[in-house]
């Protein structure tokens, strides 16, 4: 998740100069209790959450007590909030606030800037305010203008002997996201005090994802937004998209159940974020929930496919596998079918697959898919640009019907299918796994077709397949190899497997 | 004519020694472009199929001037991601005035920064992550249709221009409509960011001054503002042609991410229903099934 929590955001502000209240965030009742009695007076305890309207739920209390701080951080520490667990709750002074001012800054995608938004009233309720509101457009290098800020501030209400505080803590919003390349800032409220201090009484904060990498300080495991914590399934994906830059790879899960009324959970998996969303729709206006997310598009490595292919088979209760994208690919299609096909024949599939191809090769791509699943027990149809995603729905449904009355179960996850010769035979390292090569299978023809359908990585000695290539040069080459594996066992000559690790599956 | 890219358009490739590069390289020679050098720096002096290399985007100006006859009319951006931001202002900075940015997770202050740059130099851009832009049997910038035979092959020249926030789609919705008999004039892949340089807006003004288009299909997505601010020009009558949307994301939950960094429901806004209720009201034909697409826009044609 890019999106930090209220204290870590008043951090961030802090380290600016941004005045917070003193406090400190507690994961026990026993941390509220000891936070409590440093800050020695009336305390207000909030939960860490990321949602808008706390107060209502229960998420803000005040205490006069230690014991009590500790009481509400009990309560408040087994709250669920949207799907997320509280498990951190923010123990702060009480401030004697004077004014509320509303204060966010988010990119405007119509003027390719930031935008600070400026209420002197804030608090809650600023949706309904929206006139009041100040529009402050940033010079994204700059900042926002300060005699605008001046300007707006020194007209309003608020006792002069805070205006430039105020304006001083509005372009500290600015540097702050513009430090840590926030995609919004919100500070709602920004107070004064009646003991004459500026701070900012909340804080909510969004990391832009694409920038996460320049910032490990801020600890963000995933970046990327979910309406849940980040599932097991969804840490290993993550890791996989992490670890091979080729193409992306997004992993979401959005259902573990079919829902009233449902045909049935599918394994979704798409390729290219419009034809993705779009064939999603198709395969849920047929009754179908959706069981994950999945998109493996801009040329992915076969690699990549397989590792995806393998985490969306590791949620069961799936009626059937659905792949569907854009549909006219501009890259190489047959790349993703070596993927799929080798996943499915380790796997067994016994779930019916419909598989869009479309697009560069697609024939090809086709051909390789449906062939290699000869040897599943699953129905697995390949489909091609000129099947719509709405045909090939409809297509899944049927199949999803037939393999239903056939008295087909729900996918129940299973181990991958590993020839014997994994673990003893000869094996060279590639890059997130190895390959295994049966040398004892090897006679002089199976060597010939396996250096032929190496594209140049082996070449024949004494009737054996060695490396034609260095070392590092090999490792590299995942998806011809996977290709290759795939292709002997075409040819009924299985000698060779490549092992792809996937850290945390098992 | 067509919009943003034909055959005589003098292009460069910054990145071209790079795997995209010499992969892009390949396609856009096939297909007719007329890139004319390539930039990496530190590889001045090779060649990349032909094309002369340069380390600056500054030499290449110059070599284009004097060989070529001209100015670099585009370059497109083939650079991995964190290095986007310095290539383009550079390409900015030696007087390109249009460029195609095609990698994805290029960071937002990044992109912004692009975008205040190429302003005070009057410059545009095209992404970041975006597939690029064809003007079918004239010129190809960017990796649309990957293979320029696939490319030939796939996309049919005619009078419909095409606007999409999916690099996959692009081709999708082209191919469709060329299977169904209308050919497109030039086919814009926006990209999938959130902050991006043309808009759909943009690209429509330009099809809207294009005499060679007559109708605009739109493959839209959830998030952003874009529909929205298109439906505003059609409404102020200054995008007048007939305009075909299909909008996706219809199934996607809010506060959660699809793929596209702008992909993304926040508070109530970019919703699927709010994009459709805005064009439809702006007069534009919204069809709820992408397989309704090429009908829709034969019929709207027709109309025209």
């Amino acid at each position: 998740m890019a999106r930090l929590h209220e204290y870590q955001g008043k951090t961030l502000l802090a380290e600016q100069g941004f005045q917070t209240p003193k406090g400190g965030v507690a994961t026990s009742p026993d941390e509220a209790h000891a936070l409590a009695q440093t800050l020695a007076g009336p305390v207000v305890i909030k939960i860490q959450s990321w949602t808008t309207g706390r107060k209502a739920i229960g998420g803000v209390q005040f205490a006069d007590t230690p014991e009590q701080a500790k009481a509400h951080a009990e309560n408040m520490l087994g709250m669920v909030v949207g799907n997320f667990p509280v498990q951190q709750v923010l123990i702060e002074e009480m401030i004697p606030i004077k004014d509320e001012l509303f204060v966010s800054l988010s990119i405007n995608d119509r003027a390719r800037q930031p935008v600070i938004l400026l209420a002197l009233t804030g608090g809650s309720g600023i949706e309904e305010r929206a006139e009041q509101v100040h529009r402050i457009a940033c010079d994204v290098v700059s900042g926002p203008s300060r005699a605008e800020l001046e300007s707006i501030i020194k007209g309003s209400h608020i006792d002069a002997a805070f205006h430039d505080r105020l304006v001083d803590s509005i372009i500290c919003v600015f540097t702050v996201a513009k430090k840590h390349e926030a995609r919004s800032v919100e500070i709602n409220p920004l107070v004064t005090t009646t003991d004459g201090r500026v701070m900012a009484a909340d804080c909510r904060m969004t990391i832009d994802d694409y920038a996460v990498f320049r910032h490990p300080d801020l600890g963000i495991d995933i970046a990327r937004e979910m309406d849940h914590p980040p599932t097991e399934l969804e840490r290993i994906a993550y890791e996989v998209e992490q670890a091979d830059h080729r193409g992306t790879f997004y992993f979401a899960q959005l259902a573990a159940e079919p829902g009233n009324g449902s045909n049935g959970l599918v394994g979704f998996h798409g390729a290219g974020g419009g034809g993705s969303m779009m064939s999603m729709d198709a395969i849920v206006a047929e009754g179908f929930t959706v069981a994950n997310f999945t998109d493996t598009s801009g040329n992915p490595s076969a690699s990549k496919v397989y590792r995806a292919a393998r985490i969306i088979l590791t949620q069961p209760g799936l009626c059937g596998y659905f792949g569907s994208g854009s549909g006219v690919a501009s890259q190489e299609q047959f790349w993703s079918a070596y993927g799929l096909a080798k996943a499915f024949w380790e796997l067994q599939l016994s779930i019916p697959a419909v598989i869009r191809l479309g697009g560069n090769s697609e024939d090809r791509a086709v051909q390789i898919l449906e062939n290699v699943c000869r040897d599943v027990p699953a129905l697995v149809e390949g489909f091609r640009k000129d099947d719509s995603p709405k045909t090939i729905a409809q297509r899944f449904a049927e199949l999803a019907k037939a393999s239903l009355e056939a008295g087909v179960a729900v996918w129940k996850p299973r181990l991958p299918n590993v020839p014997g010769f994994v673990g003893s035979a000869k094996s060279y390292e590639i890059t997130g796994g190895r390959v295994w090569i049966d040398e004892a299978s090897c006679d002089a023809q199976t060597t010939d077709l396996l250096v032929e359908l190496s594209a140049g990585l082996f070449k024949s000695e004494d009737g054996k397949p060695v490396l034609a290539v260095q070392e590092d040069e090999f490792a590299k080459r995942d998806s011809e190899l996977i290709a290759l594996e795939v292709e002997l066992r075409l040819a009924c000559k299985p000698v060779v497997f490549v092992e792809l690790d996937i850290p945390g599956l098992s | 004519m067509a919009i943003i890219i034909d055959e005589n358009k003098r292009v460069i490739i910054q990145g071209i020694t790079g795997r995209e590069g010499q992969a892009r390289c390949r396609l856009m020679l096939g297909y007719g472009t007329n890139v004319v050098a390539g930039c990496t720096p530190g590889k001045g002096g090779q060649e990349v199929q032909g094309v002369p290399v340069f380390d600056k985007v500054a030499e290449a100006m110059e070599h284009a001037q004097i060989n070529h006859a001209g100015p670099v009319d585009i370059s497109v951006v083939l650079v991995p991601a964190k290095f986007v931001k310095g290539a383009a202002i550079e390409a900015i900075k030696a007087g390109v005035k249009l460029l195609v940015i095609v990698p994805d997770r290029v960071p937002l202050w990044d992109a912004m920064e692009i975008a205040a740059c190429a302003d005070k130099h009057g410059a545009q851009f095209v992404g970041p992550n975006t597939l690029g832009v064809i003007s079918p049997g004239k010129a190809v910038v960017g990796m649309i249709g990957g293979r320029a035979e696939s490319a030939k092959q796939w996309f049919k020249p005619g009078s419909v221009g095409v606007i999409s926030r999916s690099g996959g789609m692009s081709s999708s919705t082209a191919y469709y409509l060329g299977q169904a008999g209308i050919g497109t004039s030039t086919i814009c892949h926006v990209g999938g960011d959130s902050v991006l340089g043309l808009r759909f807006p943009d690209v429509a003004l330009m099809f809207q001054n294009d005499p060679q288009t007559q109708a605009i299909v739109i493959f839209g997505e959830i998030g952003g503002s874009m529909e929205e601010d298109l439906a505003d020009l059609m409404q102020q009558g200054k995008v007048t042609k007939p305009v075909i949307a299909y909008i996706g994301g219809k199934a996607a939950k809010e506060g959660t991410r699809f793929s596209h960094a702008g992909a993304i429901i926040e508070g109530g806004k970019g919703t699927h229903a709010g994009k459709v209720k805005a064009l439809t009201e702006a007069g534009a034909t919204v069809v709820d099934s992408f397989g309704d697409l090429p009908a829709a826009t034969k019929r709207a044609i027709g109309h025209f």
